[in-house]
């Protein structure tokens, strides 16, 4: 398994019709492809991705784009995928609050 | 064997419980049903709590400032601090703090100072990296990870799997083997820095349970000083086998600690539930179900103490200690089977603890030995050379 998020983005007025209420992570960027929230729709999130990505995007101006992973070990990944990002950029999403993580060295996978 | 607590014993096991009710169970009704992490402020507010109660620094022994409490009362304590949906990997979010690595109580005095008291203070981490790719089951033997003296140095290079905490930590134990030619008599612990430059935390492992996950480390010509080995060279199996029997009664509690959750919600709930014009509790079937979690939970508690009760006394408690962590993980996998069954859909879905319970019980059957090596410490124990 990759620990990068590699699908392509896709913009966020297809939200409606690609994504449905699963569990799993995903991430939002700004129209230059720059990563800037990671999230998760986890077993409290209403209407699982759907729900998560539709009210984050609400929320963040510069979110133009999303991509997601439907998984059941949404903590886990989500927390990868933040340490992930602190790994190649040196900081957290711009969207993202301060939170605790542990280091990374993932390689290029 | 007296059966009975004593009233110091009782006195502890209502404290506890009344904490985990009334202080852990509200908190959960408003965290994700996979959280394993508390808000900060509410941990520094609970851990005051288990500080005032006495009870913070389970594990660590009194004369490096832990609790005076014998080995049957913590399991005890551990029986109860897992009754709530993340008890069984996150038992009560870490808020009884806890004794870090034991091995650690064994350093040498620089080696206390540099990790043992800056752990005890809650400064520093450590992880414990026993496992490989090559296997974790028969670790003496896995062990590839190796180790190269270089002047007052040691080189090493290999990967750990599922090791659990080390992106986190300060520090870490790593078994590394030093001669290739001795087995067990051929690895040797080695106190690791984190911010070394060959230590690197490759990726995450996704299993069963989404928090509390384990790592993958890599290690890349990490140069290591002779001081910072834990104990003597080539000695570091009987290190790690010291570890794992140790661990294996408060694994086999926190098993017990969440059949016992799941057999109270389903005694609350059967006699509630209507099927078909009657109660779940007039039910022949689920009756059985609830007798034989009852079964299953008392024999796995009895079992356990026992194993609690000989090593408190400091006599050979190993193949109590593997019995105890076989049964109660097989029993109490069953009694959350049994339980989320009858609580039919609800019992599936994430609203209640028992999904959670389900996919973290099952990795129990397999972690800290798979219950197969249980099985064969048991064997061994009983055949003694002959099995050799």
């Amino acid at each position: 398994m990759a620990t990068r998020l590699t699908k392509p983005w896709r913009p966020v007025d297809e939200i409606e019709g690609v994504l449905k209420g699963h569990l799993g992570v995903y991430q939002l960027a700004n129209a230059d492809d720059e990563i800037v929230y990671i999230g998760f729709a986890g077993g409290a999130s209403l209407y699982g991705l759907k729900g998560e990505v539709s009210e984050r995007v609400a929320e963040l101006e510069d979110a133009t784009q999303f991509r997601v992973e439907i998984t059941a070990s949404y903590m886990s990944r989500w927390r990868e995928l933040m340490m992930v990002h602190i790994a190649d950029t040196g900081e957290s999403p711009r969207h993202n609050p301060p939170v605790k993580l542990g280091r990374m060295s993932p390689g290029h996978s | 064997m007296d059966l009975n607590l004593t009233e110091e014993q009782d006195m502890i096991v209502g404290m506890v419980r009344r904490y985990v009710r009334e202080e852990i169970l509200p908190l959960e009704f408003d965290l994700d049903p996979d959280a394993d992490e508390l808000a900060p402020e509410d941990k520094e507010r609970l851990v005051e709590i288990t500080k005032e109660m006495g009870l913070y620094g389970l594990g660590i022994p009194p004369e490096y400032g832990g609790p005076e409490i014998d080995l049957v009362t913590q399991t005890l304590i551990s029986m109860e601090i897992s009754q709530h949906r993340a008890g069984l990997y996150a038992p009560c979010y870490g808020t009884f703090g806890g004794a870090g690595l034991a091995q650690l109580f064994e350093a040498t005095d620089e080696q206390k100072e540099r990790y043992l008291f800056p752990t005890l203070r809650g400064e520093k981490r450590g992880f414990f990296g026993l496992s490989e790719p090559s296997g974790g089951s028969d670790p003496a033997r896995a062990i590839q990870t190796k180790a190269v003296k270089d002047g007052d140095d040691w080189i090493i290079n290999g990967s750990k799997l599922w090791i659990s905490g080390a992106d986190r930590a300060d520090y870490g134990l790593v078994f590394a083997r030093t001669d290739a030619d001795k087995g067990r008599n051929g690895v040797t612990c080695f106190i690791v820095d984190t911010d070394n430059p060959g230590f690197h935390v490759r990726r995450i492992v996704h299993t069963l349970r989404s928090a509390n996950y384990a790592t993958e480390l890599q290690f890349e010509d990490m140069r290591v000083p002779s001081t910072n080995i834990l104990g003597e060279v080539n000695r570091g199996f009987a290190i790690a086998n010291d570890r794992l029997t140790r661990q294996r009664i408060p694994y086999a509690a926190g098993c017990i600690g969440v059949a016992i959750k799941a057999q109270e919600m389903a005694l609350e709930y059967v006699p509630q539930r209507e099927t078909f014009g009657a109660p779940l509790s007039s039910r022949q079937a689920i009756q059985w179900m609830l007798v034989d979690n009852e079964i299953d939970i008392k024999q796995s508690i009895w079992i356990t103490l026992d194993a609690a009760n000989k090593a408190n006394r400091g006599e050979p408690f190993r193949k109590e200690a593997a019995m105890a962590k076989l049964v109660a993980t097989e029993a109490a996998g069953r009694v959350v089977d049994r339980s989320m069954q009858m609580f039919g859909g609800l019992g599936v879905a994430k609203d209640l603890p028992f999904e959670r319970w389900y996919r973290e019980m099952r990795i129990r059957r397999i972690g800290e030995g798979p219950n197969e090596v249980q099985r064969h410490v048991i064997a061994r124990e009983l055949l003694g050379a002959s099995l050799r």
